[in-house]
């Protein structure tokens, strides 16, 4: 299918591209980036009319919880590839937390190749640090990496052992990709369920320190510092660990960081009321911390944004905040909920904005992904960055329900995912925005989805 | 408000009665608080009848729903809904399908499907009468939850302060103990700053949750300079069953520097009132003769209970008290 995207800002940070163009698509690829596409070459293509939208590369979300195999009554891949194609995430990285825990190079290639049957989204599994994410013994790193593994990580309990961390970034360098560590040191956390702050004292809810990811972070960095591997920290959500990661960055260690939406737009005021769906780990922290998330984010401390989807049943939610597990969603609202956050208040342009959720990521992970150049994968999204809307129950696409945004008023709508050429998302109520240019097909009367899969 | 003069004062409005439920002291306005105080006052009345019981609640259902273990304060709410002729259902936790595994949602709405009024909980969790509250179209009160708050114990704190002092604005009032796990704590800050009262809480460190102060209290970890010049003070049970870890080193050091010894009042005014909300520790947090001297004011707590628990269920339940 041949589509030619025409008149849409093209932002794509990898090749320093930021202006009005038109963007050919054929055979999976992008094949021309030009002001004038010529007649000839766009003959047969699909035309949209990108005038007033944002063309950039598809989003790349490098921590979100697919829960396959094990807890497909939370998600599966087809669905949480359906809500990150809804997201304009034309790529994700998934944990390995599932039931068994992806920690064996035959569950790694499983989940590759369910990725690839489902097709709406790139699915890299990132694979176990330690055998059944138990802390103790280092995985079969070498192994799952040849089969597909783009990371790892024990995310959701972190390697409590010290020594086992140092032994997986030493072993981890074989490869070429990080060990992504959810900074934690638990005995300080363990029996937490929000930040602790005045709002926790508050409610009488016993808190989580912001001192058990500063003191992780700081663990995990100095063990990268003297190991010479390579860390990824997942989900930074405190000042003091920021601090930490810019120091250690500035020293010349190999550490790059992530941030979730969801820290940089709420904090710990949000647990008023008690709805569980406040509830995730690392916590929504102090609006202190929620300061220097976004300042991580602007001085490039932070390097990419990530959602940690975290899918939970609507009945496993509907509890006590004490006994509810942690986690939310994000894969429908990271877009938005950044462009709401970061853009509008004028802390970051769109190019930044690209580059913390498609270039950076994917550069982190060693994806073929996150950049808008010739002859690269045409994994694309095409979003209003300006048009307002309310964030409802029936843009959801995951199987859970799981996000205190429901009813947020949100700045900016993906109305249009394309991987590897075809649209694999379209907003019906964008067709009218997007399916109007000169010669469309659409006017013709072909569904602008008939190439979805 | 009260330097208002009383001729012209507006006659209060019954602004607690239009509420759904009571689920802390945080939600209310001071007026909603001298409101309750003051059918309180009403019913202790009642409470010196030879029959001690009114019509106020013929005809609803009142449903005690207790998660955790209570004797005084389930008694109490029981005795309080008895006195004001409502049908009352005892749900017992221990034989209920709660220990089959049915959530805290079924459980109400079973309970509501039985065409309940109301309901008084209590429960282990922060925030669960929050949580109920969303889920049941029915009255909730909250007779404690987790850490979190206890509002009628806080009233009938503040009921027996203004009884014995006269007034609660400007009173100086210490709370000693384990602040971090008492929702006695919690609800009693939040209803004495609210009012205009002083408040400081003491306890050793380990005791004092972070960033306390931001409930607008002063804290002190030195129980005799706490206790100079204050009107009173609430001694708290160390809740030993909530916490997860130990919080201090011993009892025999904690009744040392910690407890209320005959010592420690000394060189204090002896109209210093000494409040616990029970059960006691004699020899723990309180000294046993301490506790004997104080008995009356202790135990003025646990009648006051019933008529402040009268007054909450009579105003939530639509009624209007005639002075």
């Amino acid at each position: 299918m041949k589509i030619l995207l025409r008149g849409g800002r093209v932002i794509d940070p990898a090749s320093k591209r930021d202006e009005t163009t038109d963007v050919l698509i054929d055979g999976g690829k992008i094949v021309a980036i030009d002001r004038k596409i010529r007649e000839g070459a766009a003959e047969d293509a699909t035309t949209l009319n990108a005038e007033g939208l944002v063309v950039a590369p598809g989003l790349v979300d490098m921590h979100v919880h697919f829960r396959e195999p094990g807890q497909e009554y939370k998600e599966d891949i087809a669905s949480g590839s359906r809500a990150a194609a809804a997201g304009g995430v034309t790529s994700v990285a998934c944990m390995p937390n599932t039931d068994p825990p992806l920690d064996n190079d035959a569950l790694i290639a499983q989940i590759v190749k369910r990725g690839i049957e489902v097709g709406l989204c790139r699915v890299h599994p990132i694979a176990a640090i330690t055998r059944g994410i138990e802390g103790r013994d280092i995985t079969e790193m070498m192994l799952m990496r040849q089969a597909g593994a783009v990371g790892f990580s024990d995310d959701g309990r972190p390697v409590v052992d010290a020594r086992v961390m140092r032994r997986a970034l030493e072993y981890a360098r074989l490869t070429d990709v990080p060990v992504i560590s959810h900074c934690e040191e638990t005995s300080l956390s363990q029996g937490g369920h929000m930040h602790e702050g005045a709002v926790s004292t508050r409610l009488g809810i016993k808190g989580i320190p912001a001192a058990s990811e500063d003191i992780g972070v700081a663990r995990d960095v100095r063990l990268a510092e003297i190991t010479g591997g390579r860390l990824h920290v997942c989900h930074v959500s405190t000042a003091r660990s920021i601090e930490v990661i810019r120091e250690a960055k500035a020293r010349g260690v190999r550490v790059t960081a992530e941030a979730t939406p969801h820290h940089f737009t709420l904090t710990d005021e949000a647990c008023e009321g008690f709805d569980a769906n406040t509830k995730m780990n690392p916590p929504l922290r102090s609006e202190e911390d929620r300061a220097a998330v976004i300042q991580g984010l602007i001085d490039g401390t932070l390097d990419a944004i990530a959602t940690d989807h975290a899918p939970h049943a609507e009945r496993e939610k509907l509890v006590e905040f004490d006994r509810a597990p942690f986690g939310i969603i994000g894969l429908e609202t990271s877009l938005a909920l950044a462009i709401t956050s970061l853009v509008v208040p004028g802390h970051l342009d769109l190019p930044a904005l690209v580059r913390l959720m498609s270039t950076a990521p994917a550069t982190i992970l060693g994806l073929e992904a996150g950049t808008l150049k010739k002859g690269a994968p045409a994994d694309i999204v095409v979003f209003d960055p300006n048009t307002s809307w309310t964030f409802e129950r029936e843009d959801i696409r995951s199987k859970s329900q799981n996000t205190p945004f429901l009813g947020y008023s949100l700045t900016g709508r993906v109305l249009l995912t394309i991987r590897e050429g075809k649209i694999v998302h379209e907003r019906k109520e964008g067709r009218s925005r997007i399916g109007t240019g000169r010669r469309s097909k659409v006017e013709e009367g072909e569904p602008l989805g008939s190439a979805r899969s | 408000m009260s330097s208002r003069p009383a001729a012209v004062r507006p006659a209060p409005q019954p602004m607690f009665a239009l509420r759904k439920s009571l689920l802390g002291i945080r939600e209310l306005e001071p007026e909603e608080i001298l409101e309750i105080l003051d059918a309180a006052e009403s019913f202790k009345e009642v409470q010196s009848r030879m029959i001690k019981k009114v019509p106020a609640l013929r005809g609803q259902t009142v449903a005690n729903l207790f998660f955790e273990n209570s004797t005084r304060t389930r008694s109490s709410f029981e005795l309080a809904e008895k006195r004001l002729s409502a049908d009352v259902l005892n749900f017992s936790v221990s034989t209920s399908s709660v220990a089959k595994g049915e959530t805290l949602r079924d459980t109400a709405q079973n309970i509501e499907a039985m065409n309940v009024d109301m309901i008084v909980m209590r429960h282990a969790s922060s925030g669960a009468c929050h949580f109920l509250d969303r889920h049941v179209k029915g009255r909730v009160i909250n007779a404690g939850d987790g850490s979190h708050e206890h509002p009628t114990q806080a009233l009938l704190d503040a009921s027996t302060l203004r009884e014995k002092l006269g007034r609660l604005e400007g009173l100086r009032i210490v709370i000693l103990g384990d602040i971090t796990h008492s929702r006695v704590a919690r609800s009693n800050i939040f209803l004495l700053t609210k009012v205009g009262a002083k408040v400081t809480v003491c306890g050793p460190p380990t005791m004092l949750p972070p960033e306390v102060e931001k409930l607008g209290v002063r804290t002190s970890t030195d129980v005799r300079a706490a206790l100079k010049n204050a009107d009173a003070v609430n001694v708290l049970r160390i809740q030993f069953e909530r916490q997860e870890e130990p919080l201090i080193p011993s009892i025999r050091e904690y009744a040392k520097y910690f407890g209320i010894t005959q010592d420690k009042l000394q060189d204090l005014s002896p109209g210093m009132m000494i409040l616990h909300p029970g059960p006691m520790n004699r020899g723990t947090e309180i000294e046993h003769s301490v506790a004997e001297a104080h008995s009356e004011t202790i135990l003025r707590q646990v009648s006051n209970g019933v008529a402040v628990r009268m007054a909450v269920l009579y105003l939530l339940s639509g009624g209007e008290v005639q002075n």
